[in-house]
């Protein structure tokens, strides 16, 4: 009798169609995408900023277009998903043990809501919105 | 007593005999089992009465040994543990994913062995003393620091669950990380910088991306995703204290 395994190749590709939890992992790893290009915006806005009045409002001018309010919704809804899903894989990564217990995962996931919903306040105040 | 009820089973089981064939191929199989069965049952009923030639591995048929893993309609599960009506038509049967096929159902578990080895799964105390000077004591509350990681059955549907295992052979993949984690936590151990020269590498933790099935497929809820993020933490820490900290040291 002889061993000759069979040995059957991981789509490097496609594997992601296999089970809708790796769409779901996937679809998280594009959010990413938004999320940088975002970022990109915000240096080119300082970028324009650094240039003068006239590039300012230029700019300005640029983010009141269409695709451009089209942009920020797709990316707002990019970074909700992607901060949403981190903080619910947080219980996972940061458990806290008290004596021979641990906290719920809950309560940790919560916790970075909080987190998250202060300091949206303090730079909403900061940046004059109140 | 009540009759207990029957059903008709439709079982596409993957063959492959290493001696004829190169390629594998499904065969179809039409057995009764009794409504409460589970997949293991259909298939031990397979091989006594239509196809002895058939192979898989089992056990002890109530989700503990960890032999019975396999693909069932393409998602890791212990075929002791998967019930038949739970599934409407044919339920698709195939070997482990990632793993070379030795024959049948039966895969290979070599180069899981090999990087459970290499993570040093025992307990490696600081200073090692005579046995007339009693056992290493442990409270409970240091018990389950580490508990719910020491009830890996090693039945590897993490690793056939693990894309990146898929992708990347070399991963070290969920179970053995946990077992390094697992010992890592434990009260009795002084070993985490030997296993920290295995964990904290590409090959280590830095391979995951946190894609989550393993903890998903888990049929002992290890939760080996968390394990992984908590060891990527603190690598994370010992990195930062022994290049950032001025007289850091690991």
């Amino acid at each position: 009798m002889s061993r000759r395994p069979l040995v059957r190749e991981c789509p490097p590709t496609t594997w992601y169609f296999r089970q809708p939890r790796y769409l779901r992992y996937m679809s998280r790893e594009i959010t990413s995408v938004f999320v940088g290009a975002y970022c990109v915006l915000l240096v080119v806005g300082l970028q324009r900023l650094s240039a003068g009045p006239a590039a300012w409002e230029a700019f300005l001018l640029g983010l009141r277009s269409a695709d451009s309010i089209v942009f920020h919704l797709l990316a707002l809804a990019a970074a909700v998903y992607h901060a949403t899903t981190w903080f619910n894989a947080t219980q996972k990564a940061m458990p806290i043990q008290i004596g021979e217990d641990f906290v719920p995962g809950n309560v940790i996931s919560g916790a970075h809501y909080v987190a998250w919903a202060v300091l949206s306040v303090v730079i909403l105040y900061l940046a004059g919105v109140f | 007593m009540t009759q207990m009820k029957e059903r008709l089973v439709q079982l596409e089981v993957l063959r492959y005999n290493p001696d004829t064939d190169t390629e594998a191929h499904f065969q179809r199989y039409e057995v009764t089992c009794y409504e409460e069965g589970v997949v293991l049952d259909a298939l031990n009923k397979i091989k006594a009465d239509i196809d002895p030639t058939l192979n898989f591995r089992w056990s002890c048929h109530m989700a503990v040994c960890g032999s019975c893993g396999m693909m069932i309609n393409g998602e890791p599960k212990l075929s002791c543990h998967t019930f038949l009506r739970e599934y409407e038509g044919v339920i698709r049967v195939e070997p482990l994913a990632h793993f070379p096929i030795e024959r049948d159902l039966v895969t290979a578990p070599d180069d899981f062995m090999e990087k459970l080895k290499r993570v040093k799964p025992y307990i490696i105390p600081k200073e090692k003393k005579p046995i007339s000077e009693g056992e290493y004591k442990q409270t409970p509350t240091q018990l389950m620091k580490f508990r719910q990681y020491s009830m890996c059955i090693n039945c590897m549907l993490c690793y056939a669950a693990c894309p990146e295992y898929g992708l990347d052979p070399q991963f070290i993949g969920p179970a053995a990380l946990t077992m390094a984690h697992r010992y890592n936590q434990d009260s009795r151990d002084a070993g985490r910088e030997e296993r920290q020269e295995v964990v904290a590498t590409h090959e280590g933790v830095w391979t995951c991306t946190f894609v989550g099935a393993c903890s998903e497929v888990c049929p002992a809820h290890v939760d080996p995703a968390s394990a992984l993020q908590q060891m990527k933490i603190t690598s994370s820490i010992d990195w930062i204290v022994e290049h950032l900290i001025p007289g850091g040291k690991k």
